[in-house]
């Protein structure tokens, strides 16, 4: 991106791309949302490093990319379990800033997940495009180059480099925002009231999804037992991430992040908000089930999912002032 | 409410899209009322736009109003959207229409620019140039952007050009191509698969993320078709192409 590059990328991971909070205000023109899947643990992980929440982060999806630091800088990981080795050193801990001389930084594997933020002090230094620094993949624009990450690609911070250090620093401290695994718990939805998708409403909670290979930051493609599909095709309307769609084969796409913004596919309903970041994690052949939710439920659970991220935020910032 | 509803729409409906979005249905078919109608009902959505508003999206015959859920509560979002679209309705608001940008998009149809022409035309009974006359005769509507940014879903097509879709999608189709799929017609922003039938090609460029206005139409805008031939369209796409 830029020759003031502090990271250059020599092995880019299946998937890493830029993201920051997403892209708001262009959706009447086609524009998808993008953002972290999880956009709280991207603005988790940004606290760590006192960046603003929406500074852009890294998003890595099932292996990490392996990178050259070329100055000093500090970053924070959250989200799945990432092996974090610099140099042939011992493994470093996620959850806390770490500080790092130059050197090179290898992220293994994914576990327990299939998504994880990187954040670096200072956030990636992607330009702004339509007021976000997030890739759209789809539209090719935003973040580097509007890809995901290739071998070569040199990365710029938002900041000056650290002082220099020898070694690496990691805090003390960490935390760990647990998240429910998605095959834990079933994924709360809000159905809609549609009469003619009534059964195929009911068969969608009935049974155990599996997350099809195909699936992508649009939508995640559902495996089983074919729904009853709706009898014909509707007039293309206005879609979400998190709703859940029936294409005529039966098998269930629900919407995520990068969904386009208008679909003709039937709509069985949404997933709630405060289930949406644990699809995040469902990787390919992941097992689901849904669970129906009314609206005073998904209310709750978002209050709720708020009251503890706000507790997190207390916590890091008691810890980075001590 | 003492007016009565338009006699040619079921009555609106309200449903949750997500929980930070609302989606109002004014009909249940493409439908140029209905469209008239969404256009009308965003342009007065944005005239007073509160602090809390996200997004507006006009479909065919919906529109979904996006919120921020940490401003505002979903029931205030959707009371709000209730009350300008009560109020809209009595005042039979056609500001939205009347004011409707008129854009022309120059397209080089036919040869390399649009390989399905000839046998489109062929299709439908009609010389090629014959169907060039009769696509670039009408007057368009953007009844919606979607499916990729940029892409406008044009109404107005003449039934008569209706074309089914091809029954294998192209892998790669060029930057600008205008096309038809089924009973609509729309240009591809960017180069990507696609299945739509292939008429002809503009060198204008329909989407730019660097651009202030990032697309060259928007919703409601009113769009009519020039010919050109391939000197003006390497022309053209020259000064799009320039800073």
């Amino acid at each position: 991106m830029s020759d003031d590059a502090a990271i250059e990328v020599l092995a880019p991971g299946p998937l890493s791309s830029v993201q920051d909070q997403g892209r708001y205000g262009w959706r009447h023109l086609g524009v998808a949302r993008s953002g972290a899947l999880d956009p709280d643990l991207a603005a988790l992980a940004n606290r760590l490093v006192g960046n603003d929440a929406d500074a852009a982060v890294l998003e890595l999806c099932l292996h990490g990319p392996q990178l050259r630091l070329l100055r000093p800088l500090r970053l924070a990981l959250l989200g799945a379990t990432v092996d974090l080795r610099f140099d042939g050193r011992p493994r470093l801990a996620m959850g806390r800033p770490i500080d790092l001389p130059t050197g090179e930084l290898r992220l293994g594997g994914l576990r327990g997940g299939v998504r994880a933020w990187l954040a670096v002090a200072g956030g990636f230094a992607a330009p702004l495009a339509l007021g976000s620094r997030s890739t759209d993949l789809r539209g090719g624009f935003g973040g580097c180059a509007g890809r995901a990450l290739r071998a070569g690609d040199r990365l710029a911070l938002g900041v000056a480099a650290l002082p220099a250090i020898d070694a690496p620093r990691g805090s003390s401290w960490w935390v760990d925002p647990e998240f429910d695994p998605p095959d834990l718990s079933p994924i709360r939805y809000r159905a809609l009231p549609t009469p003619a998708l009534a059964e195929a409403q009911a068969r969608f909670v009935a049974q155990a999804w599996r997350v099809a290979a195909a699936s992508d930051r649009q939508g995640l493609r559902l495996n089983g037992e074919a729904l009853p599909p709706p009898a014909a095709a509707g007039v293309s309307e206005p879609v979400a991430p998190g709703t859940v769609q029936l294409p005529p084969d039966g098998q269930p796409i629900v919407l995520l992040a990068d969904a386009q913004t208008v679909g003709g596919y039937a709509r069985l309903g949404h997933v709630i908000a405060a289930d949406l970041p644990r699809l995040a994690q469902a990787g390919p052949n992941a097992r689901l089930r849904f669970r129906a939710c009314d609206a005073a439920e998904a209310a709750a659970a978002w209050r709720e999912r708020q009251q503890r991220l706000a507790r997190l935020r207390v916590a890091v910032d008691a810890r980075l002032r001590a | 409410m003492t007016s009565a509803p338009r006699p040619l729409l079921p009555p609106a409906a309200f449903e949750p899209l997500a929980d930070d979005a609302w989606l109002l249905r004014l009909g249940e078919r493409i439908d140029d009322a209905a469209n008239a109608e969404v256009h009308a009902l965003v342009a007065r959505l944005r005239r007073q736009p509160p602090p809390w508003l996200r997004d507006l999206v006009p479909a065919y015959a919906s529109l979904a109003l996006f919120f921020d859920p940490d401003a505002v509560g979903a029931e205030a979002a959707l009371a709000w959207l209730r009350a300008q679209w009560r109020a809209g309705r009595d005042v039979a608001d056609e500001t939205a229409a009347d004011s409707a940008r008129q854009v022309e998009i120059p397209v080089a149809y036919g040869g390399a620019f649009g390989p399905d022409l000839d046998r489109s035309a062929a299709e439908l009974g009609l010389s090629p140039q014959r169907l060039i006359q009769r696509h670039a005769d009408a007057e368009y509507r953007v009844a919606m952007i979607g499916f990729a940014p940029g892409f406008p879903y044009l109404s107005g097509l003449d039934p008569a050009l209706a074309l089914p879709r091809l029954s294998t999608p192209r892998t790669a189709v060029a930057a600008g191509s205008v096309a038809i799929g089924g009973a609509q017609t729309g240009i591809y922003p960017r180069p990507g698969p696609g299945g739509w039938r292939l008429l002809g090609r503009t060198p204008l460029n329909l989407f730019d993320a660097g651009r202030a206005e990032p697309t060259l139409l928007l919703p409601g805008d009113r769009v009519r078709f020039v010919p050109i031939d391939e000197e003006a369209f390497e022309r053209l796409r020259a000064q799009a192409a320039a800073p």
